[in-house]
């Protein structure tokens, strides 16, 4: 069967700007270099030797950062820029979801408007008039279809866009991260048209940040990263590999802004803070006080640094640094520490805290009753959970050793960031281990959650 | 080329419905409305009339009346110049389809002529008005050639207007060289003087060669002056003329289309 889109070895490169520019006008008409100074001279290579095909029928999605290339894929497709080089080929007809409402004239009412869209969609009069209540409705828009549609909030104007896209009835549907035009009613029914567009054997091709819209509903996926492909194929395949991306780039940062945090608090509170230390002793009695709300306890370090905290690190499943946890995985907690002098008082102390600055978790040796006999010069201490059991979200770490009466050799409050990552998009805090069973009068669909 | 040439015709419907939206959106929300489009000739027929008649009047006697007389010159210029200044940045105010839709730029340029055009015609209204008011009946026969000059023009003008288009993306100072060029345009065509007059006379050859010249002076004949129309010929040559024009703009449009989407 031919394939509805074909992409060949294309390469895209926008011009800069900033760079050289037409010197006057004069000058290229005389020179006859009109032409010629359109020529780009200084390119950004938006897309690099990319190469694919979409099966007629197939639902294909591309994902990837933002700037990777997806809409610039997209716009070759169709039809819009023309590659730089290598070949673009579309069979049967197209509609761009691209820029919704893009043709749209504010001065006018939505009824002219939905007739102009059409037309320049490549509808006849007739066709519109066949489709118009569908378009309306689709739209959820008919008390204001009379109403210049510069009177519409934007997500009417998005609706009313997408919905004579939609019913232009293309071979093949180009989609650009438009799901997020409506309120979940609106989402649905959007999916829903995709899929019968699926059933009718369309083809669609998806460019999405919406991993899970691509694993349930692509065939196909291609992730593209700084205008190259990096890899197509299987969606949950793509779509893993992906992630695993992120999570590295994510890693750096998390690991850039601790550093950072860290650094900062270093600073500041040697100047600031080692006077505060008699009257802070009450409030840091506490390694993790509950009520404390994330953003409005400051972060910071202070104590005395008798003992002092010279590094703090996650640790993964294998033992390795890491910033991102997957649910449910083991995680440590290393605190390394210097005594300046041998010590018999001390306790060592962690809390967790989600993005509402809610204590999820917080302990020390003191609390479970460790007794403290002796510390000395180097000193490493780990706190390790088998099982995070946390649902996705960016945590912030306390750290902390002090003495039993609550003195501070060295608070570090705040300083730590980790990130669960997690497939299930549940709620909350904690997410107990947990599983679900029916009597056999309920039943579920196998496979994935097709809409 | 030829090929997109021939599209343009598939175009006419969105060409047509958009001219409707133009018309449409223009006056939209205006208390006057449609009204404008007769109101603004109008007033520009009494200023004009009141500068040359009773300030600075006319002499020649075959201008009689001379308010007329101007009118049936400056009614197409007004679509002329408008429309070039509305073309000139209509890919940049249309930006969006351009970038966003795949969408036919030549359509735009087009549609601001046509636009202009049914000004024009909304003109003539008045026009008519004022020549049932003086008496002044054209002659019938000449009326014939009615068609064949707005024809001409609007074969000149989309001309111009594609190739200003085009080029306006690329140095957007063509819009301010433009309106200072019309004004200069203006006043260099026979339009508030008659041509005939003995110190144009001496300028002969530089108003044969301002296209406007032969426009003006066709509708002055058409409209105005009796007696059977003495400049088809240069009419004819003009049309002649302004389609290989057409041609030439088209194709440097053409060359300069892939590169729009990304200089809007």
């Amino acid at each position: 069967m031919t394939p509805a889109i074909t992409l060949a070895n294309v390469s895209k490169a926008y011009r800069r700007y900033g760079g050289k520019q037409f010197a006057t006008l004069k000058s290229a008409f005389l020179q006859r270099s009109i032409l010629r100074d359109l020529q780009p001279s200084e390119t950004f290579p938006a897309l690099t030797d990319v190469s694919f095909t979409v099966a007629r029928g197939a639902t294909y999605g591309v994902i990837g950062r933002n700037g990777s290339g997806k809409s610039t894929a997209l716009k070759l497709v169709a039809g819009i820029t023309k590659p730089t080089s290598g070949t673009v080929t579309v069979r049967g007809r197209i509609s761009a979801l691209i820029e919704l409402g893009a043709g749209f004239h504010p001065e006018i009412s939505g009824r002219e408007n939905i007739f102009i869209n059409g037309i320049m969609l490549g509808l006849s009069k007739r066709e519109i008039q066949a489709r118009f209540d569908d378009i309306v409705d689709f739209a959820e828009l008919r008390e204001f279809i009379d109403a210049p549609v510069k009177t519409y909030s934007s997500g009417m104007y998005m609706r009313l866009g997408f919905a004579v896209a939609i019913h232009v009835d293309p071979d093949v549907l180009l989609v650009d991260e438009v799901l997020a035009v409506g309120d979940e009613g609106f989402t649905h029914k959007c999916l829903d048209k995709f899929a019968e567009f699926r059933r009718r054997n369309k083809t669609i091709l998806l460019v999405t940040h919406s991993l899970n819209l691509v694993e349930r509903f692509c065939d196909e996926a291609l992730w593209l990263d700084a205008g190259r492909a990096m890899t197509h194929g299987d969606p949950k395949r793509v779509v893993g590999a992906y992630l695993t991306k992120v999570e590295e780039g994510e890693e750096k940062l998390l690991a850039d802004t601790t550093a950072k945090a860290v650094e900062h608090a270093g600073h500041g509170g040697r100047v600031g803070r080692v006077g505060q230390v008699g009257e802070d002793t009450e409030g840091t009695k506490r390694p993790a006080d509950p009520t404390s709300d994330m953003f409005t306890a400051a972060e910071g370090r202070w104590g005395s640094r008798e003992v002092e905290i010279t590094d703090v690190a996650f640790l993964g499943r294998d033992g390795e640094p890491t910033f991102v946890v997957h649910s449910g995985d083991p995680l440590s907690i290393r605190v390394k520490v210097r005594a300046v002098r041998p010590t018999d008082d001390f306790v060592f102390g962690v809390g967790i805290f989600n993005a509402d600055g809610v204590c999820c978790y917080g302990t020390n040796t003191f609390l479970e009753e460790m007794n403290p006999e002796r510390l000395s010069g180097d000193a490493e201490a780990t706190f390790a959970v088998d099982s995070l059991d946390l649902v996705e979200g960016t945590y912030k770490v306390d750290v902390a050793i002090h003495k039993r009466d609550g003195f501070p050799y060295d608070y570090h409050r705040l300083l730590y960031t980790f990130r669960v990552k997690s497939r299930v998009r549940d709620v909350g805090i904690y997410r107990p281990r947990h599983r679900w069973s029916f009597s056999p009068t309920v039943q579920f669909k196998s496979g994935r959650d097709d809409r | 080329m030829l090929s997109n040439l021939a599209n343009l015709l598939r175009y006419r419907g969105l060409i047509s419905s958009l001219v409707a939206r133009e018309l449409k959106a223009r006056y939209r929300g205006s208390v006057f409305g449609f009204l404008w489009s007769f109101i603004n000739p109008l007033l520009l027929l009494l200023i004009y009339s009141f500068v040359f008649t009773t300030i600075i009047p006319n002499e020649e006697p075959k201008t009689r009346p001379y308010a007329l007389f101007m009118f049936c010159g400056i009614l197409p210029w007004t679509w002329f110049a408008s429309s070039l200044s509305d073309a000139a940045g209509s890919l940049i105010a249309g930006g969006n389809l351009i970038k966003k839709v795949l969408f036919p730029a030549e359509v735009l340029p087009i549609v601001s002529v046509l636009a202009n055009m049914v000004h024009f015609f909304l003109g003539l209204v008045i026009l008519i008005v004022f020549l049932i008011v003086y008496r002044h009946p054209p002659d019938a026969w000449d009326l014939f050639w009615f068609p064949i000059a707005v024809l001409v023009q609007l074969v000149f003008t989309c001309a111009l207007g594609l190739l200003l288009a085009a080029l306006a993306v690329h140095f957007r100072d063509i819009r301010d060289i433009l309106a200072n060029v019309l004004t200069l345009w203006f006043f260099a065509t026979p339009i508030i003087y008659p041509y005939f007059q003995a110190n144009v006379q001496k300028f002969r050859p530089l108003f044969n060669a301002n296209p406007f010249t032969h426009l003006a002076i066709s509708y002055q004949e058409i409209l105005f002056f009796y007696g059977p129309i003495g400049h088809w010929r240069w009419l004819l040559a003009l049309g002649g003329g302004s389609l290989v024009l057409f041609l030439g703009c088209y194709w440097v449009f053409d060359r300069l289309r892939d590169s729009f989407a990304e200089a809007v």
